[in-house]
């Protein structure tokens, strides 16, 4: 994510809000939140009262009242800046909260009475329990699970998705959203939360920031900042004494801007900022976190838990070839391959149907009147048509032809091809006509390209890759050993996703799966981080750490890239706001001794025209840099999935060596520009 | 020149060689395995019994925290006890020295039980020959058998999976006692008689000089004293001036010797780590980073000790090195090489007077007692250096995209409190002590503390303050510290600065003790690569550079750019 990106996001109105939220956030009561940005306030306050004094008293330490009021106006800013970090991811958050709120607005909606009647009612009027119909052309008054019918659903409003989804009752995709709307067919719903505490009324009051607690590694990097200011607070107060015992007397002024410049303003005003963006950045991947804990976790993953059908293979199987029993007949297997077919609604009957019109077969619809379909059945395992002309075609599993067939000479040279098909990850179909098997159809599984790199890039960041498939362990293996995933879990029950994720959970491992049945809730639950498709059905959202509003496999990816983007983000703003102080100490401390002890400009080595000026300078460097590092706090640190000594030594390079140097740069071009005006 | 620098080469190599045989020998007695001594093995299970202790109870941090507060306790006031009736009771005192003033017996009661060594008072004309082995000798191997064994108890924190349980504190601190530091101290003294020093229980020796006079000169039970000193990071010597006087430290080969035994045990513990956790890249990069640091200090204090004293040089007075304030059978490489040892390891004892460095050398003595975790006193020093390591990874552990564990235990806020604390504690201790001493100086200029003025002046007391608080015990002579203001002044600060970096490193240990391990993957921060080190180099630096940078631009710095 680029920060032009964000940019665009954040409106004029945005700034503006973000603006009026920064004094807001002055309140006393708010600021102690962040014990950094505390003390630069508190700072304030005390040159606030220096001012006025050095107004009408004068003595060493109090310095002149006109320099006294500039450093106050900069540590005022400097707090607004930090506020305003803050405030203008919040705005952000609020921008996109919005946008999903316009989906909640107030519709009619048609409760069904317990008598059986229907009233007409607004939305807002429903509660929990409450049963509505909605039809073609409407939108759903609110989230609920469909208990009778199946419709075809609009979700574009809060996915973006144009294409229409299948929402059915009894099924894994029974959920639909309040906003979204009903394009064909009349479903009844059963609503699932009482207004305003729905499941993207929670998610918006969390992305606005409203409800938003510090996670635990944030918690953790505050107390770690706060106990570097009580340092430096050490610091600046035992100097005082120090200097009068050299008789070398500092003024208020320059020890509190000391005190505010080595304390870390730069990530204490950014730290909440940093932490709202990880959450604004999994929204804009559709992705809603149920709290920033869960988007923290997600950079921890050690295992991830995919299913391979729409994560590592394209949909489902596809035909791929036909294998006739003699070379001669393979006009004719082509041709009764797609008749078989014709009726067959499934996936795979539609895929050989296509690979035989690529070999230039093409049935008509007139060619099959008057004939009976044979629809396939778990028992007998076979499907097939009884064509005018008597001709039986039967399409169906080895097992099943085989035995349906009577050429048993011919079925040992078939098996061969069969055997190999399956070895090579494919699932072979046989087909037979009139008693004779003929030939074999290949179905295969379309590994999604590029999902290889992707496997290799998660293993780079450590994360092992786990392949769930009902398939039989001889198809899985092959699949994933073809898709590069880790380890996979074959002829899976919903009841094994469960015992594999505690069985890692045991060694102490972070695990991470997505799930949508009501089934699928107990792993999602005891996952570390439990992703639920938002077509899924309610159970499956509540066990769930996040709800992925476009249904897509593939998210769990991204999840985990989010997760190690907020905490480098964080970590790299952090070890850039300690390494400053180097710079700032090389400004300050020489000025404050400027005048008792000359020797000490040695350390001037920014050459900075005088003391005020070199305070002054780094004060402003200090307070300037909040504002210019919140396109990173916000954008976050690119992520790259190089190995962790690497990336450490990448970053340290950037934003510790960069910590080191950019100060200095920064002040001394300070102060060029002010030594004039001073 | 080529000579002195192939003399302190020698040392530094003959410690780093020897060290790594004793921290495997280290780890032996940790994991209780077979040793040579186990001879001993049914004396100390007697003590043990006697004392109410079974060996094989073990114990999580708080009671071993408790166990360890409570002997030292004990400790203190024996010695505290002890020192208050010298002049009363009568054994082995024949100078008839007598009671100690209170507040320089408290002062000298902790200095000795937390390892420092301070000493207000001047050995050959304060302590008895009773005080000097029986309170004295003694403390200086238990408080460093206490620091060997709370190094034990943090390895084994480490090392645990889901277990609350340490060890035994009693068990460690005896075994450490008379495995570890008795054997070598019979080795070193040794060494010492052999090379001059003196060992009597007579009392002062009347000498006729070169010139005719008769002079009483003092002597005593010398050479065991020093050789736990040194080997112990105690630092207190038999007599006043220390290491630099010639029945301390009679000639090269014993400095050589006595050097040695500075750093070895120190050295030896970073190895033990290696051993004991099974990680010994772990524990050479720790051993790298610190040896970086301890080098590039050394070759600084000798850089600036050979250039001499400028002013003294501008007039063609004396040539380079500064030899003030040193012996002249050591050379000035041989007093940095032992300043910076002795400053690294908070040992404290000297072979030279360190008031008398240039400013840049003292300066640099200064950082390392602030730093306080270079190789570091026995035991404390790896916990020092342990704090350091768990806030590097906490920021390193977030550059690379996960929350930061340590030997794939979790760095949370409940540890990071405690590390932030210990971190705190330090600057703490000394720019208040500081503050406190200048504000006092600033408010009566009379108290006559000081002899010398201004930016030196100032150098003196926050080397006073920055010595107790690292429990080195060694002094920038020049401050008249032995007044009820310092003795109490230090002595506080001493004790805050022994028992709190122990507890909190302690319990830290105790938290993640009780974690469940996570594995390592590709992804986890490796703490033994070099950009682990880095960090690991950068937070040590930059926390401390920060913190005493203002104090030491007013000091050592103030002083040298004035010159």
């Amino acid at each position: 994510m680029t920060t032009t990106s964000v940019n665009k996001t954040i409106n004029l109105e945005g700034v503006r809000f973000a603006l009026f939220q920064s004094l807001v956030k002055l309140n006393p009561k708010l600021l102690i939140k962040n014990p950094v940005m505390f003390m630069v306030a508190l700072g304030t306050q005390v040159m606030i009262l220096v001012t006025v004094i050095s107004l009408f008293q004068s003595s060493e330490s109090l310095g002149t009242p006109g320099y006294n009021f500039v450093i106050t106006l900069i540590l005022f800013i400097t707090v607004i800046f930090g506020n305003f970090a803050e405030a203008i991811a919040e705005a952000k958050g609020k921008a996109q909260a919005d946008s999903l709120r316009k989906t909640r607005q107030d519709t009619q909606a048609r409760r069904v009475l317990s008598s059986g009647g229907i009233e007409l009612i607004s939305s807002a009027e429903l509660r929990k329990g409450d049963v509505f119909v909605v039809e073609a052309g409407e939108t759903i008054p609110a989230d609920g699970e469909i208990i009778e019918g199946l419709a075809s659903v609009d979700e574009s409003a809060i996915t973006g998705e144009s294409a229409p989804v299948i929402r059915e009752a009894e099924t894994d995709h029974n959920s639909v959203i309040g906003g979204t709307k009903v394009l064909s067919d009349q479903i009844k719903v059963k609503v699932v939360a009482e207004p305003g505490e729905s499941f993207l009324d929670k998610m918006i009051k969390l992305v606005e920031g409203a409800n938003r607690q510090k996670t635990p590694n944030e918690i953790a990097l505050t107390i770690l900042l706060a106990s570097f200011t009580l340092v430096f607070l050490i610091v600046t107060v035992t100097l005082k004494s120090f200097g009068d015992l050299v008789d070398s007397p500092i003024t208020i002024a320059a020890l509190i801007s000391l005190f505010v410049c080595l304390i870390p303003t730069t990530i204490g005003g950014l730290l909440s900022a940093i932490g709202i963006a990880g959450m604004d950045r999994a929204l804009k991947a559709n992705l809603i976190a149920k709290s920033g804990k869960a988007v923290e976790t997600a950079g921890d993953i050690d295992v991830l838990l995919l299913d391979k059908t729409g994560t590592i293979t394209i949909g489902n199987r596809k035909a791929t070839n036909f294998y006739p029993l003699h070379e001669a007949d393979r006009e004719k297997l082509n041709r009764y391959a797609a008749i078989s077919s014709i009726g067959d609604p499934t996936p795979e009957g539609k895929s050989i149907l296509e690979l035989a019109k690529s070999f230039g077969v093409t049935v008509q619809d007139r060619e099959l009147e008057n004939s009976l379909l044979i629809k396939f059945s778990a028992e007998t395992r076979i499907s097939g048509i009884d064509l005018p002309d008597g001709t039986k075609i039967r399409k169906g599993s080895w097992d099943s032809i085989c035995f349906w067939s009577t050429n048993k000479e011919d079925l040992k040279y078939l098996e061969q091809k069969v055997k190999e098909i399956a070895a090579n990850g494919g699932t072979p179909l046989a087909l037979a006509v009139d008693k004779k098997a003929i030939g074999v159809i290949q179905l295969e599984d379309i590994i999604k390209p590029g999902i290889h790199e992707r496997f290799d890039r998660l293993r780079k960041m450590g994360v092992r890759t786990v392949m769930v498939t009902g398939d039989n362990p001889l198809t899985a293996a092959f699949i994933a050993n073809k898709a590069g995933v880790d380890d996979f879990i074959a002829e899976a029950k919903p009841e094994d996703k469960l015992n594999y994720i505690k069985k890692e959970q045991a060694e102490g491992k972070l695990v991470a799966m997505m799930g949508d049945g009501t089934n699928d809730a107990p792993a999602l639950a005891q996952a570390d981080l439990g992703v639920a498709m938002n077509s899924g059905t309610q159970a499956a959202k509540e066990a769930a750490n996040m709800v992925d509003l476009d249904s897509d496999p593939t998210k769990l990816l991204e999840v985990i890239e989010i997760g190690k983007q907020l905490l480098i983000t964080r970590g790299n703003v952090t070890t850039f706001s300690i390494a400053n102080d180097v710079a700032k100490y090389f400004a300050i401390v020489p000025a404050l001794f400027a005048a008792s002890i000359p020797g000490l400009n040695a350390l001037n080595i920014m050459n900075l025209s005088s003391p005020d000026s070199a305070i002054l300078s780094a004060v402003i460097f200090n307070a300037i840099i909040i504002p210019l590092l919140i396109p990173l706090a916000l954008g976050g640190v690119k992520y790259r999935p190089v190995g962790a000594s690497e990336l450490l030594a990448k970053n340290l390079l950037i934003y510790g060596v960069g910590g080191i140097l950019v100060p200095f740069l920064g002040i001394k071009l300070i102060d060029l520009l002010i030594s004039g005006l001073i | 020149m080529t000579t002195e620098l192939l003399g302190i080469i020698l040392i530094f190599l003959v410690s780093l060689g020897l060290a790594w045989p004793l921290g495997k020998y280290i780890n032996r007695v940790f994991t209780d395995q077979p040793t040579f001594l186990d001879f001993l093995h049914s004396l100390e299970e007697k003590l043990l019994r006697f004392a109410g202790v079974n060996p094989s109870y073990t114990m999580d941090w708080k009671q071993n925290a408790k166990a360890l507060l409570g002997l030292n306790l004990v400790f203190f006031l024996f010695a505290f006890l002890f020192l208050l009736i010298q002049g009363s009771h009568p054994f082995w005192n024949p100078v008839q020295l007598g009671n100690w003033e209170p507040t320089l017996a408290f002062n000298t009661a902790v200095s000795f039980v937390t390892n420092t060594n301070l000493q207000h008072y001047s050995g050959e004309t304060g302590a008895s020959y009773f005080t000097q082995l029986i309170v004295f000798c003694w403390l200086q191997f238990v408080s460093a058998g206490t620091g060997i064994a709370a190094c034990a108890l943090i390895f084994q924190g480490l090392k645990n999976d889901k277990s609350s349980q340490l060890g035994n504190f009693y068990k460690l601190f005896l075994k450490s006692c008379t495995r570890i530091l008795l054997p070598l101290a019979i080795v070193v003294s040794g060494i010492l008689i052999w090379g001059g020093t003196p060992v009597t229980f007579e009392g002062l020796q009347e000498v006729t000089t070169l010139e005719g006079e008769k002079v009483q000169v003092a002597t005593g039970p010398v050479a065991p004293m020093v050789a736990i000193k040194q080997l112990g990071t105690n630092g207190g010597g038999f007599f006043g001036p220390n290491s630099t006087h010639p029945f301390e430290n009679p000639n090269y080969l014993t400095n050589v010797v006595e050097n040695i035994s500075i750093l070895l045990i120190p050295m030896a513990l970073v190895f033990s780590f290696g051993f004991f956790l099974q990680r010994k890249k772990l524990a050479l990069l720790f051993m790298g980073v610190m040896t970086f640091l301890f080098l590039a200090f050394v070759s600084i204090s000798v850089v600036e000790e050979y250039k001499g004293n400028p002013l003294l040089t501008e007039l063609g007075l004396a040539p380079s090195p500064n030899l003030e304030g040193k012996e002249l059978r050591f050379g000035s490489m041989a007093s940095s090489f032992w300043g910076i040892s002795t400053t690294s390891t908070s040992n404290g004892s000297v072979n030279s007077m360190h008031d008398s460095h240039s400013p840049l050398s003292g300066g640099i003595f200064l950082l390392d007692m602030m730093i306080n975790a270079i190789y570091g006193g026995v035991g404390v020093g790896f916990i020092n250096f342990f704090v350091y390591v768990i806030v590097a990874v906490f920021i390193a552990g977030q550059m690379i995209g996960r929350t930061p564990d340590f030997l794939g235990k979790k760095i949370e806020a409940s540890e990071i409190k405690i590390a932030s604390l210990v971190i705190l504690l330090h600057p703490f201790l000394i720019l208040a002590g500081t503050a406190l001493a200048s504000y006092s100086l600033s408010l009566d200029p009379d108290l006559g503390w000081l002899k010398n003025p201004s930016y030196h002046g100032f150098s003196e007391i926050l080397y006073e303050n920055t010595s107790a608080a690292s429990n080195n015990g060694s002094g920038f002579e020049g401050l008249g510290d032995n007044t009820p203001f310092w003795n109490l002044l230090t002595g506080i600060i001493m004790l805050l600065g022994r028992f709190f970096p122990i507890i909190g490193p302690l319990a830290l240990v105790g938290s993640l003790s009780f974690k469940k391990s996570i594995p390592q993957s590709s992804g986890s921060l490796k703490p033994e690569s070099l950009a682990f080190g880095v960090v690991l180099l950068a937070v040590i630096l930059i926390v401390t550079a920060l913190a005493f940078f203002p104090a030491l631009a007013l000091g050592p710095l103030a002083d040298y750019f004035s010159i």
